[in-house]
C-alpha cells in the first residue's frame, strides 16, 4: 500500500453530498444511532473506525436506506430520504455499496453481476453496460475472469468485482463496509489499492474499516464511534496523533498495540 | 514419556515423485467386485443372499413374462392357450388398450388429437425446460394450451381464440394502465379479458360451426390421457402460483401475509381426498343452479391448490435459505422489488428449491389417481371399473396393475432425471 505519512492533498468542494442531521436510531428497544450529525462534502474520503457493536455499519447503511432510521433527517445528494419507494431507488442507484462478504450474485457470471443494475436500472442497452463493465474489470485489474463465475474467484478478486459492480453505476457516493475485513493479509492490498485508486478520482467516500494504513493515507477525516454516537472526528494526523477523548485514546492503543 | 528430545528428522524433497497407475487389484471389474461386493466375509455372506434372492425373482418373473399371451379375447381363452404353462395374460393390455389411454367413452376417430396435443406438448415444453434453445419457441408455448384444449376437447376454434385474446387483451391493458398504479391496471387487465371472453363466448355460441372439432364432453374424458392432462396442467399451474404464495407469506402487506398464510395452512391441513370431494359435490351447492361448471375443471383447481400449498412451502424454504447480503446487494443496486425477485432471489431461491418442487410435482402426478375415488375413469378408475368388473377380464390384476405401475415410472422417472440434470446444469456456485 501506497502509505505517506500526510494525507494527499485531494480536492473536496464546498458542496454537500451527504447531510445527515440529529438522526437516531431504534432496533426495537435498543437505541443503536443516537443523535448523529454528519454532512460529508463531495470529494471527501471519511474513515469510520470504533469498536464491535458501536453502530458503524448501521450508520452507514442507514444512508442508502438498508435500514431505517427513526428520527431526524438524512439528505443525500440534495434528495431527502423518506419513505416513498421511488425516492429510496432514486439514491440507491446514485450511492454504491461494497459489504464485508462481497455479496456477489453466485447464479450470474462477473460480466452479469456488472451489468445488471445498469440494464435494469439505468436501462442501458446491453451492449454498452458490457463494454462499460469491461472499463471498470479492467480498472481493478480483473478484465480476464469475466466470464467465470463469482465462485471460482478468490476473496480479493471478488472485492474487487463487487466494487466494479458499484462503480458500473457511476454511483457519487461509494460506502464501504469492512470491505477488507473478510480476507487474507495478502488479498487486502489489492483491494486496498483498488479503493485508494478511487479516492484518487475525487470519489466520494465513507468507509468503515480497521485499516488504520489506509486512514492515514487517503482519509481527509476519520470518525470515531462508540456507543451508537459519533465520539470524536478530526483530520487523520491528528486523530491518531493526538487523540482527545480517552475512549478513543483506549480504542487507538488496542488497535494499534499489537 | 521421556523428556529426551526426539530426532525430527529435517526434510527437504528436491524431485517431484512421478505419476503412476494405481494398483491392478484397484481396477477393473474384479478389483470393483472384490472391493464393493466380497470385501469381508460379511459382505460376501449378504451379497450370496442378494443374488440368491434375485434368481428366485428372476425364475419366477421372466417366464411369466417371456410366456405371456399377448392375443386373446378374455382370461379364460388365455387360460386354454396357456394350458397349465407359466404365463401372463397381456392379452388384457393389447385388448383394452385404448380404453387404457383414453377411456371408455372418447370416440375412437378422434384419439389422433390427444395423441397430437401430447406430442405437441414436448415441443411446447421443450423451450420452458431447456433454457438454451430458441427463445421464440416460447411463442408456440404461449399458444400450447389453447391449441391442446381445442385438440382436446374440439368444438369451435373460436373458443381458444378468444380464451387467448382474453389474456392478450388483458396484457395490453395492464401494460397501458402501468404507469398509473398497480392496482388500477390489474384491475383494468382483469376486466378487460373478462369483457373479450364474454363477448367471444356470444360469438363462439353464434356460430359454433366455424372450424368445428367434434365436441368431447370432460365426463368422456379418461384413462391415462385423464392423468396426464391433470399432471400437466395442475403443475404447470401450481408452480407459479407456489411463487406466489410464497412471497406472499414473506410480504410486508400484513393482509395479503394473512391471505397467504390461512390458504397454506388450511389446504395443507386437508387432505386432497377432501378436496376432491368437495370438487364433486359441496362446490355444486354454492353455484348459481343451472350452472354447469365443468368437473375436470373443478378437479383441476383442487389439485392445484394442494399442490400449490406445498410448492409454496418449498419454496420459502429456498427464500429463507438465501443469506440476508442477496436481498441487500439487489437492493443497493437500486433493483425494485419485482426485479429483484425475478433476476437476483428467485433464480437463486428456486435452484435451492428443485428437488423439493420435483418431489412434489411427482407426487401431484401420481395423486391424480385418487380423482378414481370421485367415480372418473382414469387408468386407474378404468382397470378397476370397466376392465376388471367385465366378465372377461375379471382377475387379471398383475397385468393391469403392473402397466399401470410402469406408465406412471417411466413419467415420474422421467421428471425426476430431468430435474439432476437440471440441478447439474445450474451448480454455478462452485461450493
Ligand atoms: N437487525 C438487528 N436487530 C437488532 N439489533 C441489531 C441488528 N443489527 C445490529 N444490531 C445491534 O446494533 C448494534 C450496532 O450494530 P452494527 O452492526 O452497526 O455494529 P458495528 O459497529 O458495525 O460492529 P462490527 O464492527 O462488529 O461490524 C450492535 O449492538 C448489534 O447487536
Ligand atoms: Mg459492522
Amino acid at each position: 500500500m501506497a502509505m505517506t505519512d500526510q494525507a494527499p492533498e485531494m480536492a473536496v468542494s464546498d458542496e454537500v453530498a451527504i447531510d445527515i442531521q440529529n438522526m437516531n436510531k431504534w432496533y426495537g428497544q435498543f437505541h443503536v444511532l443516537r443523535d448523529i450529525d454528519l454532512t460529508v462534502y463531495r470529494g471527501e474520503r471519511i474513515v469510520i473506525c470504533g469498536p464491535s457493536g458501536s453502530g458503524k455499519s448501521t450508520l452507514i447503511r442507514c444512508i442508502n436506506a438498508l435500514e431505517e432510521h427513526q428520527k431526524g433527517s438524512i439528505e443525500v445528494d440534495g434528495t431527502i430520504l423518506s419513505s416513498d419507494i421511488k425516492n429510496i431507488d432514486t439514491i440507491r442507484s446514485e450511492v454504491g455499496m461494497v459489504f464485508q462478504h462481497f455479496n456477489l450474485f453466485p447464479h450470474l457470471t462477473i460480466l452479469e453481476n456488472c451489468t445488471l443494475a445498469p440494464i435494469w436500472v439505468r436501462k442501458i442497452p446491453k451492449k454498452e453496460a458490457e463494454e462499460t463493465a469491461m472499463h471498470f474489470l479492467t480498472k481493478v485489474k480483473i478484465p480476464d475472469q469475466a466470464n467465470k463465475y463469482p465462485g471460482q474467484l478468490s476473496g480479493g478478486q471478488q472485492q474487487r468485482v463487487a466494487i466494479a459492480r458499484s462503480l458500473c453505476m457511476r454511483p457519487r457516493i461509494m460506502l464501504f463496509d469492512e470491505p477488507t475485513s473478510a480476507l487474507d493479509p495478502e488479498m487486502i492490498k489489492e483491494v486496498l489499492d483498488t479503493m485508494i485508486e478511487l479516492a484518487e478520482e475525487g470519489m466520494t467516500m465513507l468507509c468503515v474499516t480497521h485499516e488504520m494504513g489506509f486512514a492515514q493515507a487517503v482519509a481527509n477525516r476519520v470518525i470515531f464511534m462508540d456507543a451508537g454516537q459519533i465520539v470524536e472526528q478530526n483530520e487523520p494526523k491528528e486523530f491518531f496523533n493526538n487523540p482527545q477523548s480517552d475512549r478513543t485514546k483506549l480504542f487507538l492503543s488496542q488497535i494499534l498495540g499489537h | 514419556m521421556s523428556d529426551t528430545p526426539r530426532n525430527i528428522g529435517a526434510f527437504v524433497r528436491h524431485d517431484q515423485i512421478p505419476e503412476s497407475p494405481p494398483p491392478a487389484s484397484e481396477t477393473g471389474i474384479v478389483g470393483w467386485v472384490r472391493q464393493n461386493l466380497f470385501s469381508n466375509v460379511f459382505n460376501s455372506i449378504l451379497t450370496l443372499l442378494a443374488l440368491y434372492f434375485i434368481y428366485n425373482l428372476m425364475a419366477d418373473f421372466l417366464p411369466w413374462f417371456f410366456g405371456g399371451v399377448w392375443r386373446a379375447e378374455s382370461i379364460r381363452d388365455c387360460r386354454d392357450i396357456l394350458d397349465g404353462a407359466r404365463g401372463g395374460c397381456f392379452a388384457v393390455l393389447s385388448e383394452r388398450w385404448h380404453q387404457l389411454i383414453f377411456g371408455i367413452a372418447y370416440p375412437q376417430e378422434a384419439y389422433w388429437r390427444p395423441l397430437l396435443a401430447f406430442v405437441l406438448l414436448f415441443v411446447a415444453a421443450a423451450p420452458v425446460l431447456f433454457s438454451d434453445l430458441n427463445r421464440k419457441l416460447l411463442g408456440f408455448t404461449a399458444i400450447y394450451p389453447f391449441l391442446a384444449f381445442w385438440l382436446i376437447w374440439g368444438g369451435t376454434i373460436l373458443n381458444p381464440v378468444f380464451g387467448f385474446l382474453g389474456f392478450v387483451v388483458a396484457y395490453i391493458v395492464f401494460d397501458r394502465l402501468s404507469h398509473i398504479s398497480f392496482a388500477i391496471s390489474a384491475i383494468g387487465g382483469v376486466v378487460g379479458a373478462i369483457v373479450t371472453w364474454f363477448v367471444g363466448g356470444m360469438i363462439a355460441a353464434a356460430v359454433p360451426e366455424l372450424l368445428a372439432l367434434e365436441a368431447v364432453p370432460s365426463r368422456d374424458m379418461g384413462g391415462f390421457m385423464l392423468n396426464m392432462i391433470l399432471g400437466t396442467v395442475c403443475v404447470s399451474l401450481s408452480v407459479p402460483i407456489g411463487i406466489l404464495l410464497a412471497l406472499g407469506r414473506q410480504s410486508d402487506m400484513p393482509i395479503i401475509k394473512i391471505i397467504c398464510v390461512v390458504f397454506i395452512e388450511f389446504v395443507r391441513g386437508v387432505p386432497l381426498i377432501t378436496l376432491l370431494f368437495v370438487a364433486n359435490v359441496v362446490l355444486a351447492y354454492f353455484l348459481p343452479p343451472g350452472t354447469n361448471f365443468d368437473l375436470i375443471l373443478r378437479v383441476i383447481i383442487m389439485i392445484t391448490f394442494f399442490s400449490a400449498a406445498y410448492i409454496a412451502e418449498v419454496i420459502r424454504g429456498g427464500l429463507a435459505a438465501l443469506p440476508r447480503g442477496q436481498y441487500e446487494a439487489a437492493d443497493s443496486l437500486g433493483l425494485d422489488y419485482p426485479q429483484a425477485m425475478r433476476l437476483i432471489i428467485l433464480p437463486q431461491a428456486l435452484k435451492i428449491s428443485i428437488p423439493g418442487i420435483v418431489n412434489v410435482a411427482v407426487g401431484l402426478f401420481k395423486d391424480t389417481t385418487l380423482v378414481s375415488i370421485i367415480s372418473m375413469f382414469d387408468l386407474v378408475g378404468v382397470i378397476r371399473g370397466p376392465i376388471l368388473a367385465s366378465t372377461e377380464w375379471n382377475g387379471v390384476y398383475w397385468e393391469l396393475w403392473g402397466f399401470a405401475a410402469l406408465l406412471f415410472f417411466v413419467v415420474c422417472f422421467g421428471i425426476s432425471q430431468y430435474s439432476q440434470w437440471l440441478e447439474r446444469k445450474l451448480a454455478t456456485d462452485h461450493r
